[in-house]
């Protein structure tokens, strides 16, 4: 019996190890990020709020000052890092905007903390690689919530700041349930309080969350605008639909609390907009959570709740690859700029290297991806 | 309020701890394999998040 005992010890042990060690790399592995020359300065979020300096969210913020003057436009990717095309397409104007005029502010990381685990017990691929002209680059893929290593435990219930409004106990570690946030709350409180912080000192003009959806959830390929950006976002879905792809738009609802399209727009100057690009791998009726799934959004549980009526957006044997849903956000943005500047000619936002649609479906993401190993070492960042 | 957290965290900790004393005694003193392998799985989980590894 003791013999049995310590063979089951020893198997138990090899289970921690072998799980314990794939889970420490996935929390510390490091993503390069190769700036584009358009890249003026790189700050810390700690730069803006004392409270969040040195935590584990204490994330790059990539400044692009224009060569002419104008507006200023904040893109935010990795609000939710189990969406990874919202974050490749903030990668992608880091390594390769180039701003005329205005000013571009991009985070990559903005729940630092979500993107350093995967969903517990979910049995989710650590992370995943994007096929570049010069070899692959390896990012993390990350959860919706922020690690509970870094936040724990949740509450019975979140009572969102400063509305008083009930939410999902899980979604006080939810970085698109914590705005405005609250300089003594909880980390992701203390994060979102920070970027208002950071939108108030810069004073950006215009606000932009990316976000990927599943096909399942009604808000999807859409932007969804704050009460002072419906005209910029009626007249970007409009163009987009006419010239690129269907996007359609929607009103932030005043009573639904703690997101970015409605408390970045009440408690800043700033407009504020969430893009939905869709993601077939956040489907619940998704079959296998692989990276093959993750990147080429195909799925015939996803086509097959299609069949059925259960989905807001279309959905074939071709899926969704990951190109097309940066493609969809990069053009989205560019787009918006191009409306912004011709609503607001005094504070206009130009940008040049950044790929539409088009041309990342015809060459891959990974062709705006650079090869950190080539470029100067002051010139690449890790997130 | 960021306080009151961290000596809430740190209870909890001490929580998941006296878990795993409980668990691995367990495991020690059963007399049924299949029990002692759900000790284990069990067990699992408390030490991954003791160990801040998930
Ligand atoms: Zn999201």
């Amino acid at each position: 019996m003791k013999l049995r005992k310590l063979v089951f010890a020893v198997f138990g042990l090899l289970l921690l190890t072998t799980s314990g060690t794939s889970f420490y790399r996935s929390r510390h592995l490091e993503e390069a990020v190769v700036l584009s020359p358009g890249v003026s300065e790189v700050k810390k979020l700690g730069d803006y709020f004392e409270g969040i300096r040195g935590t584990v969210n204490d994330c790059n913020i990539y400044i692009m000052e224009g060569e002419e003057p104008g507006g200023t436009v904040f893109v935010m990717g990795g609000t939710h890092p189990e969406e990874p095309a919202a974050r490749l397409a903030a990668w992608i104007l880091a390594e390769n905007a180039v701003m005329e005029a205005g000013r571009l502010i991009v985070v990559l990381s903005s729940n630092r903390s979500a993107s350093l685990v995967t969903r517990v017990g979910g049995a989710y691929p650590p992370d995943f690689s994007i096929p570049t002209d010069w070899g692959e680059r390896t990012f993390r893929l990350g959860d919706r919530w922020a690690d509970p290593l870094d936040q724990w435990p949740d509450p019975e219930v979140y009572i969102h700041y400063p509305s008083g409004q009930f939410l999902a106990f899980v979604d006080i570690r939810n970085l698109n349930r914590t705005w405005p946030g609250r300089p003594d709350g909880s980390l992701t409180e203390r994060t979102t309080h920070a970027f208002m912080e950071l939108i108030r000192q810069e004073k950006v003009d215009l606000f932009i969350d990316l976000h990927e959806a599943e096909l399942q959830y009604p808000v999807i390929s859409t932007i969804v605008a704050h009460d002072r950006g419906e005209e910029l976002a009626a007249f970007t879905s409009m163009m987009l639909s006419d010239m690129e792809f269907n996007m359609g738009m929607e009103y932030s609802p005043p009573s639904l609390h703690g997101l970015s399209h409605r408390e970045v727009g009440d408690h800043s100057d700033a407009v504020s907009l969430l893009f939905e690009a869709p993601e077939p791998f956040l489907d619940a009726t998704r079959g296998k959570t692989t990276r093959e799934q993750l990147l080429t959004g195909k799925d015939e549980f996803v086509v097959k709740a299609g069949k059925a009526g259960l989905l807001f957006e279309k959905m074939d044997e071709n899926g969704w690859p990951v190109d097309v849903r940066v493609g969809r956000h990069t053009s989205a943005v560019l787009m918006t700029m191009e409306t912004w500047s011709e609503l607001n000619p005094d504070r206009p936002l130009r940008c040049r290297g950044v790929p539409r649609y088009d041309e990342i479906i015809a060459l891959g993401l990974g062709h705006w991806l650079h090869d950190p190993s080539a470029a100067p070492p002051e010139r690449v960042e890790i997130e | 309020m960021t306080q009151i957290q961290t000596v809430v965290s740190f209870l909890y900790y001490l929580l998941v701890a006296y878990v795993v004393v409980l668990l691995v005694w367990n495991f020690v003193r059963s007399r049924k394999w299949d029990e002692e392998i759900l000790y284990l799985i069990v067990l699992l989980p408390f030490l991954l998040r003791l160990f801040r590894l998930k």
